[in-house]
């Protein structure tokens, strides 16, 4: 059957719609690439003349280079620390019944709704109060704090979708609880484990409001020594360090999604 | 079947001839009883199926004996010992589960040789033993698959050899062929069977179904509300139910109203009609004599015939239905039923015999029929 006009209009408006939400969503970061290839040192846009020069002097700047390392440094604490803690308790909460369990489960998310400013201005406090040097303890132990809940969701679902069964067939085979975690349960959360801790890292990463009130110059991590760059210099150093941030991130969920899967690093994937 | 089963089930089971005994054992969640004092002795070498609705215990009976759950009260012994706080991985069981349940990050050789790594036998051994069950359970040569490859019914001979490798001491079966399609399901029963008595594996098997537990069992033990409402060979379970449950649960039954006529040493005689029927008397050993009582008949020892004063009872008949061997014919017959009579006959004469709508009398076997108050 012809489809009429009017349902051709239909369809065409439909698909305009789809293409500008998209868009939509890409535009900020389409507008800070392409500002980052100005030759002009404003951002300005769109740029009269190319060039490439602002991610060498983004690569060369002191502070990125400390804020770059400090920030690996937090992220990768942060995030394992968080992952340990985190599995033990979605362990605890999916395997036992216990007295204070909803309790104990709000108390663990409860980061979620608690904005980062109270949770960042809480340590410093804390730390001023017993003499604790703003070091990197205090901002590693923001951090975790921060990015608990997620890990500990994610390894939750992975434990949810986890049939049991095998772990009981592993132990009819002779199986010591012990060994049935290393050899079963383990290699099957695996999946679920990386992806709370991959998402746990890139949040510690981004993270700033926090780490805007919990570092010193000395612990400061990438965000913070961008916003502190942005405060004196308007040049497209930081679109060019914008870039390189994304063209990373994008690097590691592509290498992630292609040993484990979207769906896994995602945890939307119900079941396997 | 032969008189050799029959006279094997009503032998006492010596104790050194038991490898599984429950005794006594109970089992409370919440304030649900699953388990209500039950006690079974299961043969070395014995298929014992643990038939039943869901719901009515078979399930943690199972799960009792690998371990999976402790009982609230009594014991459980396998092999004389006592296994109550014995864990699970410290059983030597075999199990083989409902989903097979195949360690989906191993291929088929590593899912095998797990029990045997387990227990540290080295890596030869382990292939040759593995090798040696794989052609056991015909699949031979699938070591390097992984269980995503495997058909329904191989991933199923995989979880068996998988159980069996380790020589255990009892099999525990929970509804291994619930997800098979119906011919894979009869052939791999037989196959199953085949392997159990030759390698004269104790065999415990859970099934909700009542044919497979008739087909495959030495012996079989009805159940509900966690108790054993009957425990015998398949024949003694299907010819003489001991009570209205087990008669309906198990096979087809047609239900007639009769009257206890008399008793005669261990046998009873029941009035249907102008007919008398030859019963087992214990069913009714509390019953007066003329009290109303309700004969249950198995559809093939009804049989259709002109209608006539001597017929036990008689009726219309409403439908046939054609099953290729056999013939299911369905008979309204007003007062001495309350449902509709099914007689099962061989052969298709029945439906032009008999059309759809004609009047039919009808005469009960003697001597294959049990009544109950």
């Amino acid at each position: 059957m012809p489809r009429s006009a009017y349902q051709r209009l239909l369809g065409f408006v439909g698909k305009l719609a789809v293409v500008l939400i998209l868009g939509f969503l890409v535009l900020p970061a389409a507008v800070v690439t392409i500002a980052a290839f100005n030759d002009k040192a404003i951002l300005s846009f769109p740029p009269q003349a190319w060039s490439m020069r602002w991610f060498a002097k983004a690569l060369a700047y002191r502070d990125f280079r400390d804020g770059f390392h400090n920030g690996l440094i937090v992220t990768a604490w942060s995030s394992t620390v968080a992952l340990m803690v985190g599995a033990m308790f979605a362990f605890a909460l999916n395997r036992y019944r216990f007295r204070f369990k909803r309790i104990i489960e709000g108390v663990l998310l409860s980061p979620l709704i608690i904005p980062h400013f109270t949770v960042g201005l809480g340590f410093l406090i804390l730390a001023a109060q017993i003499g604790w040097t703003r070091g990197f303890a205090v901002v590693i132990a923001c951090h975790i704090i921060l990015v608990l809940p997620f890990v500990l969701r994610s390894v939750y679902v992975s434990l949810r979708n986890l049939d049991q069964g095998y772990e009981r067939a592993a132990a009819s085979l002779g199986a010591s609880p012990l060994r049935v975690m290393v050899t079963i349960t383990l290699p099957l959360l695996l999946p679920g484990l990386v992806s709370g801790w991959l998402f746990a890292a890139m949040l510690s990463f981004n993270e700033f409001t926090a780490s805007l009130f919990v570092t010193a110059q000395r612990t400061q991590t990438l965000p913070v020594a961008m916003y502190n760059y942005v405060r004196e210099f308007a040049d497209p150093s930081m679109a060019a360090l914008s870039v390189m941030y994304i063209a990373g991130t994008a690097a590691l969920i592509i290498v992630a999604n292609a040993y484990l899967g979207l769906g896994k690093v995602l945890n939307i994937e119900q079941g396997r | 079947m032969n008189k050799v089963a029959d006279r094997d089930a009503e032998r006492p089971a010596a104790d050194n001839d038991v490898a599984v005994r429950f005794d006594a054992v109970s089992k409370r969640f919440g304030e649900t009883t699953a388990l209500d004092a039950v006690t079974i002795a299961i043969r070395q070498g014995e298929f014992m199926t643990l038939l039943g609705p869901s719901g009515c215990g078979k399930t943690t009976l199972l799960n009792l004996a690998a371990g999976f759950l402790s009982p609230d009260g009594g014991e459980i012994l396998i092999a004389g010992e006592r296994m109550n706080d014995v864990p699970t991985y410290r059983r030597e069981i075999g199990m083989m589960f409902q989903n097979y349940a195949l360690f989906p990050h191993m291929n088929v050789a590593g899912n095998v040789a797990y029990g045997l790594k387990v227990r540290g036998v080295a890596k030869q051994e382990r292939d040759r033993r593995v090798e040696a069950v794989l052609a056991l359970v015909r699949l031979a040569g699938f070591q390097d698959r992984t269980p995503r490859q495997l058909s329904g019914g191989q991933q199923q001979r995989v979880a068996l050899a998988r159980a069996l490798v380790i020589n255990p001491t009892v099999l525990l079966l929970d509804e291994p062929f619930s997800a098979l399609d119906k011919n894979l399901r009869a052939s791999m029963q037989v196959e199953l069977r085949e392997i159990q008595r030759k390698l004269n594996v104790t065999t415990i098997f859970v099934t909700h179904d009542q044919s497979e537990a008739l087909s495959l069992s030495d012996r079989l033990a009805v159940m509900s509300e966690g108790r054993i409402r009957q425990l015998g060979t398949p024949q003694e379970i299907y010819r003489r139910p001991c009570d209205r449950f087990v008669a309906s649960f198990i096979g087809d039954a047609n239900v007639l109203r009769g009257r206890l006529e008399g008793v005669e040493g261990d046998s009873a005689v029941v009035a249907v009609g102008v007919a008398r029927v030859k019963v087992p008397r214990r069913p009714l050993a509390e019953a007066a004599i003329s009290a109303p009582v309700d004969l249950f008949v198995r559809p093939e020892h009804l049989a259709m015939s002109e209608a006539t004063e001597a017929c036990a009872t008689s009726g219309t008949i409403a439908a046939h239905v054609y099953q290729g061997g056999y013939v299911d014919t369905y008979i309204e017959c007003g007062d001495s039923s309350r449902d509709r009579l099914l007689v099962r006959s061989g052969g298709h004469e029945t439906m032009t015999r008999w059309p759809t709508g004609s009047r039919v009398g009808i005469s009960i076997a003697s001597g294959e029929a049990v009544a109950f108050v």
